[in-house]
């Protein structure tokens, strides 16, 4: 590595890619402009995670990270959402170090199975998540995120004002 | 682009390739229509009808409902635009969670050089 590269500007954003593959199954795949020890790092670094899980678009904020990075180990993610709390927790079950990790979600029945792989190629990192829900049903709901949870209570919100109007 | 359609509109313009199938959408788009209605029309058996409709339901195109011995169908052309919608939701979401992973990841790779730096001298 060379002095001169950090003089270069930002290279244009990578894209990101969705494809459900099935039914039950959703693809992600970004590539990133690091080596995947880096990319890594990243995602099994809980200060690291705290950066990024949550960016300031989701309305959301996350109030903290604890990970055990290891097979059988645990993490759990703290959120908060329009003064409501909430977490996302789950268990490791397979940790390749730069390579691979595997981890359940288990705050609910609905919660997918999420496998993350991390290829390098010439100095960058191609990233591809998959996730297994066990039906359709829970992988529809998934793709809710917080901006619609807002629109819809926006949307209740409406109703129950028509409805008290109503009743005057 | 959206990738994951390619599959269903493959789906798509198989079901639409057949004259029974695209009548049957026709006939859907007037009203809804219980399997044996749809085979009584088309002067098809029961069973015969019953494969076309799972022919289009696969595709996304129509919609089934049981309720009791009948099954109802109806048009399911929303579908797609559904997807579509679903799809950009959660690019949306990573694409956002990837940006700010960018900026962690620079950081990292900076630290990194200014860390090699360090051990070099």
């Amino acid at each position: 590595m060379d002095a001169r590269r950090e003089s270069e500007p930002t290279p244009m954003k990578n894209r990101t890619t969705v494809e459900r593959k099935s039914e039950r199954e959703v693809v992600v795949t970004r590539t990133f402009n690091a080596p995947a020890r880096i990319v890594f790092e990243a995602w099994t670094s809980p200060e690291l995670i705290m950066q990024w899980w949550v960016p300031k678009s989701m309305g959301m904020s996350l109030l903290s990270c604890e990970m055990d990075v290891r097979v059988g180990g645990r993490y759990r993610l703290e959120f908060s959402y329009e003064g409501s709390k909430s977490a996302f927790f789950g268990t490791y079950k397979e940790v390749i170090p730069h390579s691979r990790l595997v981890w359940t979600n288990e705050e609910s029945e609905d919660g997918a199975v999420t496998t993350v792989t991390f290829q390098e190629q010439d100095g960058k990192t191609l990233l591809v998540m998959h996730e297994l829900y066990p039906s359709k049903e829970a992988l529809d709901a998934a793709g809710t995120g917080a901006a619609d949870a807002t629109v819809e209570t926006f949307a209740q919100l409406d109703e129950l004002l028509v409805t008290l109007g109503a009743n005057r | 682009m959206v990738q994951y359609s390619q599959a269903r509109f493959n789906a798509s313009f198989a079901a639409l390739s057949d004259a029974t199938r695209r009548g049957v959408l026709e006939v859907l788009g007037r009203s809804d229509a219980s399997i044996t209605e749809l085979a009584g029309k088309f002067h098809m058996t029961l069973t015969g009808m019953k494969k076309h409709v799972a022919v289009l339901e696969q595709a996304g195109l129509v919609t089934t409902e049981k309720v009791g011995r009948v099954r109802t169908c109806r048009l399911g052309l929303h579908r797609l635009e559904e997807e579509t919608a679903w799809i950009e939701r959660y690019r949306q979401l990573w694409a956002a969670r990837f940006e700010a992973l960018d900026d962690v990841v620079e950081e990292l790779k900076r630290k990194e050089k200014v860390d090699g730096r360090k051990k070099r001298k």
